[in-house]
């Protein structure tokens, strides 16, 4: 079966989104992830879905979804690279996925995540 | 019938010299102060075509039927010619006027030759005035179409150069907007700011509104889908020159722009970005020279 990888480095973790995100495969990478966070107690989620070019309201909520099942698990979240025509089909589709934290680029997103996990 | 139209172009074709002159004669008259956008070197060529064009049509054609085959050369004709006055600024009565005014002379001409046969004269200026008509319609339709075209293209061309982004420093984009803000034109306001932000990988948008003239609540909704769209992005967006009546505007209209951080002017939306990118604005020495 499809799955997406999530890589693990250090106390991070690293999703890249590299094919069509279809429901079933939002919702496998949403429970490997929860799996995956509590099996390796990451302090961060970065996820790049800078390929992405086609999403809905599903996705989009299954992203927020993501975000705050990771906050539970104690790991910050970051989502990067979105591109402009998904960011405005999102709005326009009043997906506004408030709390999830957001960046340009994976260095960014990276930068963001080391400032918010710290040193502990 | 068939003889009578033939009888029209048969006398056109005699009397062309005469008819012509009379012809500018009596444009002259209609837009004397048109003058000088149309040469009368260029207006003779025009009508002398015309004529020659129309008694062609009323040789073979029929003048009932302006859809034939046979017409299709006067209509190009009429066609380029109203396009051309409509790029020159004339009015629509004004470019009909070019087809009315050949009225007058034709049925002149028609008199003069058909004086004592007066069922002849009536038929044949019935025909004439129909076509004539007919023609001037047309030439007023494409005048209409050839001016939205062109309104179309001012449009689109307007719409390209008022949606510049600039860089203000490295990581901090501004979009200076200017005029009216809908849909259609936020829509590529939006798209080109987006765009931007990932060419430039700005993390930093300032949206500056000093230029736009009302805001009201479609404007405040397409600000903050804006906004929102840019947040998605991982950018964070400001809004700047928001004069007093519009802030006013704002708060009687009951709109709420939350979550969205405004600034009265750009200096001020700039000074707030360079401290979210760490940068620090100071004074030295100055140089006196």
């Amino acid at each position: 079966m499809e799955k997406i990888p999530i890589l693990r480095m250090g106390k991070y973790l690293l999703i890249t989104i590299q094919v069509d995100l279809h429901d079933r495969l939002a919702h496998t990478l949403q429970e490997d992830l929860a799996e995956k966070i509590s099996n390796t107690s990451a302090k961060g989620v970065l996820i790049d879905i800078s390929s992405l070019e086609l999403v809905d309201s599903y996705i989009g909520r299954t992203l927020g979804n993501i975000a705050s099942i990771a906050q539970i698990l104690d790991a910050y979240t970051v989502v990067v690279g979105m591109q402009p025509a998904v960011a405005i089909t999102l709005v326009e589709l009043g997906v506004a996925m408030n709390g999830v934290r957001t960046a340009l680029t994976v260095d960014k997103g990276m930068e963001m995540l080391k400032a918010l996990v710290g040193d502990d | 019938m068939l003889k009578a139209k033939s009888r029209i172009s048969e006398l056109i074709e005699k009397n062309q010299a005469e008819l012509v002159s009379n012809w500018l004669k009596e444009q002259e008259a209609f837009q004397g102060h048109r003058a000088g956008l149309i040469s009368n070197v260029e207006l003779r060529k025009q009508s002398t075509d015309f004529i020659s064009l129309l008694q062609q049509g009323l040789k073979e054609g029929d003048v009932e039927n302006l859809n034939a085959p046979i017409w299709n050369d006067i209509k190009d004709f009429l066609s380029h010619l109203s396009y051309s006055r409509a790029e020159k600024g004339f009015s629509s009565s004004e470019t009909a006027i070019f087809v009315f005014s050949f009225k007058q002379p034709l049925f002149a001409l028609l008199k003069k030759e058909l004086g004592n046969d007066g069922s002849a004269l009536a038929d044949e200026t019935w025909t004439a005035s129909a076509l004539l008509d007919q023609l001037g319609l047309y030439i007023t339709e494409v005048y209409q179409n050839s001016r939205n075209t062109i309104i179309a293209r001012q449009e689109r061309e307007i719409m390209e150069l008022s949606t510049p982004v600039v860089q203000l420093w490295p990581g901090i984009v501004a979009l200076p907007l200017i005029g009216t803000l809908d849909s259609a034109r936020t829509q590529v306001v939006m798209e080109n700011l987006l765009k931007s932000l990932l060419e430039t990988g700005s993390s930093i948008a300032i949206i500056d509104i000093t230029g736009v003239p009302t805001v009201d609540t479609l404007v405040a909704q397409h600000l903050l889908k804006t906004v929102s769209a840019a947040r998605l992005m991982g950018a964070e967006c400001f809004v700047s020159g928001i004069r007093p009546q519009i802030a006013q505007t704002i708060v009687h209209l009951g709109v709420s722009l939350p979550d969205v951080v405004t600034k009265a002017n750009l200096a001020d939306a700039f000074a707030l970005a360079l401290k979210r990118i760490g940068m620090k604005v100071t004074k030295t020495d100055a140089i006196s020279n």
